[in-house]
């Protein structure tokens, strides 16, 4: 009965039904979400005031939440809250700029040339494999201890992903592709920038994503090596002082941060590719 | 007059993955006069679209001489369209900037492209769609914008390589009527390949039929139906008839031998 109902009910209402049932499940989602957090957050609060899990090393929510208060109100030990932000931020970013930037300029040249990629290749491979954060030590004691030893780390980082993936997006470029343009009359330069580059560029997003986030690791763990400002700096120095609040407020303070930047990268993106049909962000874990 | 496209004594190997040779063409002799519209036939991966790779200069001949215009291929020439067995529109263009590309390359104003674009989209019955990306668009569309691209640069060689074969009968008789018209206008030698005999008659001056890989020219038909033509109905004429059992006769034996083929290297 009721499918012959929707069998004679207008198109519209059909769209309506389902943009109801779309409000419906995103309401159930948000909703479900809210539950997990009030769930965790409290067995967290309650079992630390229970004594049965040790605050001194787990803080509370209770605790953490005040200590970003106090941050925000009256500042940090290091100074103002927004200058230790800022200071990550710049680091973070110029890091993120410089190895994504260089990344695809060597990516793309590689991957176009035969000769170069299979001369490099086993440098790269090598570079590749020692783990990366070390260099942030490196860079600390020859760039010295102002910004450019974290941006240096931050870039590092990225660049090894970006590289990989401009490199592998490069050589994936459809042949057909590449034999119509050049039917067509396109010279070496319209085929890079018009052909190649384009093609590569959904490998290249694909790795800005993860990316940023190294570049964000490249600045905290170059401030561990040494600094006066930034976020990771703050975390350090609470650590030094068994504070675990204070800890904990600085990783909340570079997830939200993190958040930020993943959000403006997905814009970016889908400014980039429109030419993509339209992935569903909804339902990733963002 | 000299041909518009001579191949003579062309031999095409291919190096394989497990580095043995495989001879794709052997020994082709071929010929299409200026103006002229030829088919090629011939069954699965009996050389057909590597025919058009090296007419094109995509692929250099292992042997033999390739000539377009009266000169020798080598290299991509100027004044070849070729519209691929795949889809080869570029995805993150509109249907207006993937047929501009063409002018564009060769040095057109963007506006003067555009504009040739638009004349151009509206002649393949696309108007309406410019500001589309590929991926918007039906796989019958998709094809007509690689036509549009391909025509727009005026070419004296249009090589086509299975162009209608993922259309409906409807909407590819309509394609061909328009095609045939385009082309009349036009001064173009085609050479198009198609696996489809009926396609091959109703459309063209002269029929190739290529035998089982590697690849030769077993027979070359002078296809003597009179212009212009309309392809839905051309094929109920006698004389249509007549050509078709004589080609199919050729035919028929070469796509037995490819089939039995694939058949034994799929047995083993
Ligand atoms: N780049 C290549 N490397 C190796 N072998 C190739 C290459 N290109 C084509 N071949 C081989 O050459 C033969 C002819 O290929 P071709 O694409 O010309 O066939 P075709 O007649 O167009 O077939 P179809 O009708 O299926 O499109 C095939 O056996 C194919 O495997
Ligand atoms: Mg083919």
């Amino acid at each position: 009965m009721s499918a012959v109902a929707t069998a004679e009910r207008p198109v519209s209402d059909l769209a309506a039904r389902r943009a109801r049932d779309a409000r419906r499940r995103q309401l159930t989602v948000q909703g479900l979400r809210v539950l997990t957090a009030v769930v965790w957050l409290g067995s967290w609060e309650l079992t630390t005031r229970l004594g049965w899990v040790d605050k001194f090393f787990f803080s509370q929510p209770s605790e953490i939440a005040l200590r970003l208060w106090t941050w925000i109100s009256e500042g940090t030990a290091l100074g103002p809250l927004w200058y230790q932000v800022y200071v990550t931020m710049e680091e973070t970013v110029l890091g993120f700029a410089v190895g994504s930037i260089l990344g695809i300029a060597f990516g793309v040249t590689l991957g176009g040339n035969r000769l170069l990629s299979d001369v490099f290749s086993p440098y790269i491979k090598a570079a590749n494999s020692i783990p990366r954060v070390v260099l942030g030590a490196l860079f600390a004691i020859s760039l010295g201890l102002d910004i450019r030893s974290k941006v240096a780390t931050a870039a590092i980082l990225v660049f090894f992903v970006v590289f990989f993936n401009a490199f592998q997006g490069v050589r994936e470029v459809d042949r057909n592709l590449i034999a119509n343009a050049r039917i067509l009359g396109a010279d070496n330069r319209r085929l890079t920038t018009e052909i190649i580059i384009p093609s590569a560029l959904s490998w290249i997003m694909a790795s800005l994503h993860t990316s940023f986030g190294l570049a964000l690791v490249g600045a905290v763990v170059g401030e561990l090596f040494g600094a006066t400002a930034g976020v990771g700096e703050l975390i350090y120095s609470a650590e030094h002082l068994f504070d675990a609040a204070g800890v904990f407020a600085g990783i909340l303070l570079l997830a939200a941060v993190a958040l930020v930047a993943e959000s403006l990268i997905t814009a970016l993106e889908n400014r980039l590719i429109k030419w993509r049909p339209q992935v569903v962000v909804e339902t990733k874990f963002g | 007059m000299a041909p518009a496209i001579s191949l003579r004594g062309v031999t095409k190997r291919f190096l394989t993955p497990s580095g043995g040779v495989y001879t794709a063409l052997h020994d082709v002799d071929l010929a299409v006069e200026p103006g002229e519209f030829c088919a090629v036939v011939g069954p699965t991966g009996c050389g057909k679209s590597t025919t058009l790779a090296l007419i094109s200069g995509l692929e250099p001949p292992s042997e033999g001489e390739v000539q377009v215009l009266g000169k020798p291929v080598s290299g991509i020439a100027d004044g070849i369209g070729y519209v691929f067995q795949s889809d080869a529109v570029f995805p993150w263009k509109t249907v207006l900037e993937n047929v501009a590309a063409g002018p564009r390359y060769h040095g057109a104003a963007n506006r003067e492209a555009r504009d040739r674009a638009r004349d151009w989209i509206s002649r393949v019955g696309l108007a309406g769609f410019e500001d589309r990306y590929p991926y918007q668009l039906s796989g019958g569309m998709r094809k007509r914008v690689a036509l549009a691209q391909s025509l727009i640069n005026g070419p004296r060689i249009l090589l086509m390589d299975e162009p209608f074969s993922a259309l409906d009968v409807q909407t590819r008789s309509l394609m061909e009527n328009e095609l045939l018209a385009l082309w009349s206008a036009s001064s173009a030698s085609v050479v198009f390949v198609t696996h489809d005999l009926e396609e091959a008659i109703s459309l063209s001056d002269r029929v190739f039929v290529l035998t089982a890989g590697p690849g030769t020219v077993k027979s070359n038909y002078k296809v003597d139906l009179p212009r212009p033509r309309n392809v839905a109905e051309i094929r109920f004429q006698p004389r249509f008839a007549e050509i078709y059992e004589e080609l199919w006769s050729d035919l028929r034996d070469e796509v037995l031998v490819s089939y039995e083929r694939q058949k034994r290297s799929g047995a083993a």
